[in-house]
């Protein structure tokens, strides 16, 4: 049933589709339109143009409502049709979730790529659209690379370096050799027929179609997770070899325009030494410009907008200037995004580091889409199909046992100095991965007809070369990773022992190979550390991200973060939405300014697992002079938070003005609290109690001592909180509390109170220690628990529901022009729970705006 | 494939007839051309020639001096008690750096390997367990984190993570980390890899 759904829904989007595609053909058809340059545009529509661009300036008979002017917009509406068509034909290819799971999406991508081009060639009877090198090295490869380089795991990259490289360098120079050698000598012992190709141009073709191609690579190696080691060995080399191939491919394009004749060791020794010179200028560029990249950010702290476009703009620099130069542009901008990742990631503000993550997917994605689909379009064309059996077969074996040969000889060499070494499995799989993509294609068409005459052959060869390895061999891939029991990634969960163990491990194999006198690689990483922190991140990075900049540090961030979303969830789940609102606040803030709020963050933690009683009572510098900003960044922030979530969240209660959401939310919940009428009777007196023993207690007192101790109970509770909050939900919270403040709501120092009842709720929500506000905690213990626990409580203590009441009671129409306030509040809040010395808090007590309330109003207007 | 293995459990047997002829207690299997550069270094670090190292004898080292945990390391070597190393200690404490060797693992030694994944474990352990108790205290931990972290976290920072560390392994709720707890919270880390050391092969 759900499989027939599944090809209904295929059906349907093929079906879609192809529609699609006709339409556009279709208009093709009729206007001729191009993407290939020498394909001629008729005359009929050239002068339809001048028509209608002239008709509009000369001769006005009236003015016109409405004109259709499809030329106007020919050419970015085709590219955009194409972009939307590959998105489409991808979203298709997703939805059908069995089949994916057999044949890589690149694959089915290239065959979406064959109906499509199929379709353009029946409607046009010429394929009007190819992949072009200009298109495809200049537009589609460069993010692409960028992407790859920005999420490359630098640590496992460096630390295989040497591996890659070998790989990378010396394996790609042998398959180009090995290649282009056997062919010309098959073509020599007569296997292909009359060829028309010299040694100079199979070694061209070998060069080509030697390297491996980083977007066939990722797109396959990343639906297989083989192990890391394994992953950044295919991975990185085909990176890197890209550059390599590029560099061999114009040495040789530079022999063959020479020509046999006139190439003598100089001139070899010559392309051996752009060789070095173009793939180490080319990283050197693309370091150069992450660095720069990294300067810039440091000080764009006021236009944070657009910090996230100077990454893009600068990396496509770094491509276009190495192209400049001659030099490797691929693999400038693979270094350039390495470089740049971390020190940008650290600069920027975390929610452009967001938004490049992002961005960068989407562009890396959409390209690598279009040219696996162009890929397949590309085949359709009649014109480039030149058939030569010999040629084209052995082309296929031969990379196949060369590249097999060159991985397992090479890694038995490596093997011997690597500390893990490298199974024959692994091997296995490296050897099959070597698939070959669109960089080749692309090479492939920028050769030159008049040099090489069967420039159509090696296109086709190339093309086929393409389609096997990355359709049948990314078909078998997995089956073959599976069969062969290759070590696969394990999903590791984020866990700060193992972080911090990590770095345990480092410091001691550094100390160890310290002590038995050998300078190895971890001294290596040891000193580039070093300088590293002495002098680049000095450099690089902002002084205020310097001080955060800890890994283990980090990942505790993370953890919590993880946590306190969960939290929020957690409490949303629960419907108690006053308690969101303040978390939600919170996380933002803390996000923001995560450094100053490291120490809070362990008090979300708390309340969710475990007793921080004591934890959280820790002097801290309050910032206090932030607050405002706070505020700006809460609601600038709204939308571009980083996890749904919370962004739900954020939109959902911050944004929106209070009084509508208040209104709507008791709306909705009216029917569940009528009948606690008279409860809330009780609330309201109690909540006047409250109020005068808060204003009696609420000077100077010391957070209670008690904390810990209770919040171990909190932790039993917390055991059965599941159940016990499920049998409460009716009970809980917000709802009837709500009914109750919009009674008092012409309270005067309502706006005051807000601070207050905002902290007491959140601290119930988040186990937060104020020490300013203990004291009126005091008697109702309860409120160490979180919302949902406390609520528990509520059947066998009446404390409780007042206490809520009292939360409650700020919530009020009359108050909604002081959201500024209540914002700072809950800010400076935050302040508070890093203040537990006496002066910092009392500092924050003056920043606090408004007083507290006096409670006897305020139970007066009641 | 065959062949090499052969070679190695041959160059493991003279490892072996080696280290027995130089201290026939312990049988660490290091190989030869590796005991041979450790001794070279342990005489070098043995400044007084006694064929004893001192624990000044290690901090001395300049580079050490740096490493946040160099103390740790250093008193790592020294069992409690005793003051002074010879070289086979030194090298048997070298021995948990070793990559662990897969064939050789259930050779013809009785216990586990100092460079088995256990032991290598062990040895981690001990690093954080200053008082010996096998236990990790939130204190210990703590102390461990100071020293790695250092200044650019302050202590509340410290304190929270470890606290959260200990939360983490802690199964038994007992508020610190067993070795069995810390076995288990690093289940998913490639010990071997993590914890050996190219050249001891």
């Amino acid at each position: 049933m759900n499989r027939c759904g599944f090809v209904h829904l295929w059906l349907l989007g093929s079906g879609l589709l192809i529609c699609l595609i006709f339409g556009v053909t279709k208009v093709n058809g009729n206007t001729a339109l191009t993407h290939q340059e020498p394909h001629p545009r008729p005359p009929a529509s050239n002068s339809n143009v001048n028509q209608t661009e002239h008709g509009h300036d000369a001769s006005i008979t009236g003015i016109p409502i409405v004109t259709f002017k499809w030329h106007h917009v020919e050419t970015p509406y085709i590219i955009a049709l194409w972009i939307l068509m590959a998105g489409l034909g991808k979203l298709v290819i997703e939805a059908n979730h069995h089949v994916t799971n057999v044949i890589p999406e690149s694959a089915l991508l290239i065959c979406c790529g064959f109906l499509l081009g199929g379709i353009v060639w029946g409607a046009d009877k010429k394929q009007t659209f190819t992949l072009t090198p200009t298109v495809f090295f200049f537009y589609l490869l460069p993010q692409i690379i960028l992407d790859a380089g920005y999420s490359m795991p630098n640590k496992l990259f460096f630390s295989n370096m040497g591996a890659i490289l070998v790989y990378a360098v010396i394996g790609t120079c042998w398959n180009a050799a090995s290649l282009g050698l056997s062919l010309w000598g098959c073509h020599l012992g007569g296997a292909m027929g009359d060829l028309d190709i010299g040694l100079l141009q199979y070694l061209l073709f070998g060069s080509l179609i030697a390297a491996v191609d980083p977007v066939a690579v990722i797109a396959v190696f990343e639906q297989v997770h083989v192990n890391e080691v394994l992953f950044i060995m295919v991975f990185g080399e085909s990176l890197l070899n890209d550059g390599v191939t590029v560099v061999l491919f114009n040495v040789f394009d530079a022999f063959v325009s020479l020509g046999g004749s006139k190439i003598n060791a100089v001139e070899i020794v010559k392309g051996i030494i752009s060789f070095f010179v173009v793939a180490f200028g080319g990283s050197l560029v693309g370091f150069l410009f992450g660095l720069l990249i990294a300067l810039v950010t440091r000080c764009t702290k006021n236009i944070q907008i657009i910090e996230p476009g100077f990454v893009f703009v600068l990396g496509y620099l770094s491509y276009l200037t190495a192209e400049m130069l001659s030099l490797s542009a691929i693999l400038s901008i693979v270094f350039c995004g390495m470089c740049c990742q971390k020190y940008i990631n650290a600069n920027m503000d975390e929610r452009s580091v967001t938004t490049v993550k992002y961005v960068m997917k989407v562009l890396a994605n959409g390209s690598e889409t279009i040219v696996f689909v162009f890929l397949g379009i590309s085949a359709i064309d009649k014109t480039i199909w030149v058939w030569n059996t010999g040629f084209i077969l052995l082309t296929l074996l031969f990379i196949f046992v060369y590249r097999f040969i060159g991985v397992v000889v090479l890694t038995w060499i490596l093997n011997k100095f690597r500390l893990v070494p490298l199974e024959f499995i692994d091997q296995l799989i490296m050897s099959y991965g070597g698939l070959r993509g669109a960089v080749a294609y692309g090479l492939a068409t920028m050769l030159d007809e008049r040099k090489i005459k069967e420039k159509n052959l090696m296109v086709c060869t190339t093309l086929i070369v393409v389609y096997f390895t990355v359709i049948l061999q990314g078909v078998t891939m997995k089956p073959l990773v599976t069969w062969l029991k290759v070590k696969r990634a394990a999903a590791t969960e984020l866990t700060l022992v193992e972080k911090v163990q990590n770095k345990v491990f480092d410091h001691m194999l550094v100390a160890i190979e310290d002590i038995s006198g050998q300078i190895g690689h971890n001294y290596m990483r040891d000193k580039w550390n070093n300088f590293e922190e002495k002098w680049m991140s000095r450099l690089l990075m902002k002084p205020s991200a310097r001080k955060n900049r800890d890994y283990v540090f980090k990942v505790f961030h993370k953890l919590n973060l993880q946590d306190a979303i969960g939290y929020v969830t957690e409490g949303e789940r629960r419907g108690s939405l006053e308690f969101i609102r303040n978390e939600t606040a919170f996380v933002n803030f803390k996000k923001k300014f995560g450094e100053d709020f490291a120490d809070v963050m362990p008090d979300i933690t708390a309340d969710t697992s475990d007793d921080y009683g004591a934890m959280s009572v820790m002097g801290r510098d309050p910032v206090p002079s932030v607050s405002l900003e706070m505020h700006e960044q809460s609601t600038t922030g709204v939308r571009e938070r980083e996890d749904v979530n919370t962004h739900h969240l954020l939109q959902q209660h911050l944004y929106k003005s209070r009084k509508q959401h208040r209104h709507r939310y008791s709306r909705s919940h009216f029917d569940l609290n009528r009948d606690e009428n008279e409860v809330q009777e009780i609330f309201q007196r109690m909540m006047r109690n409250r109020l005068e023993s808060f204003k009696s207690a609420k000077m100077g007192v010391a957070p209670p001592k008690h904390i810990s101790k209770h919040s171990r109970k909190d932790q039993q509770h917390k055991m059965g909180n599941e159940k016990s909050m499920d049998k409460n939900k009716s009970n809980y919270s917000g709802d009837e509390e709500f009914e109750y403040s919009e009674g008092d709501s012409a309270c005067g120092f309502e706006a005051s109170g807000n601070s207050f009842p905002m902290r007491v709720s959140y601290r119930a929500g988040d186990g937060i220690e104020n020490p300013a506000f203990n004291p009126d905690l005091d008697p109702a213990e309860q409120l160490q628990i979180p919302p949902w626990l406390a609520e528990a409580e509520l059947d066998n203590n009446m404390v409780a529901p007042s206490q809520r009441a009292q939360v409650r009671l700020p919530w009020t129409p009359t108050n909604l022009r002081r959201l500024a306030p209540l914002r700072i509040s809950i800010r400076s809040n935050d302040s508070f729970m890093m203040a537990d010395n006496p002066d910092s808090q009392q500092r924050d007590d003056d920043s606090l705006p408004p007083p507290p309330p006096p409670p006897q109003r305020d139970g007066g207007h009641m | 494939m065959r062949r090499s293995s052969c070679r190695k459990q041959d160059e493991v047997l003279i490892d072996r007839l080696e280290i027995y002829q130089m201290f026939p207690v312990i049988c660490v299997s290091v190989s030869t051309a590796a005991i041979i550069r450790l001794h070279e270094r342990f005489e070098f670090l043995d400044k007084d020639q006694t064929g004893q190292l001192r624990p000044e004898d290690l901090s001395t080292l300049p580079k050490l001096d740096f490493n946040p945990i160099g103390d740790r390391i250093i008193s790592a070597f020294f069992p409690p008690g005793k003051e002074t190393l010879d070289f086979a200690s030194f090298v048997r404490i070298l021995a948990h750096f070793r990559p662990t060797d897969k064939n050789h693992a259930r050779g013809g030694v009785l216990q586990a390997p100092a460079s088995s994944s256990t032991g290598k474990l062990k040895f981690a352990f001990q690093l954080y367990d200053q008082d010996g108790d096998g236990k990790i205290s939130r204190a210990e931990l703590f102390q461990a984190l100071r020293a790695m972290l250092g200044l650019r976290v302050t202590e509340e920072q410290l304190e929270s993570i470890a606290e959260r560390a200990i939360q983490e392994a802690d199964l038994d709720r007992d508020d610190a980390i067993s070795f069995d707890e810390f076995r288990k919270s690093l289940e998913k880390v490639d010990i071997d890899h993590k914890m050996s050391i190219r050249f001891l092969r």
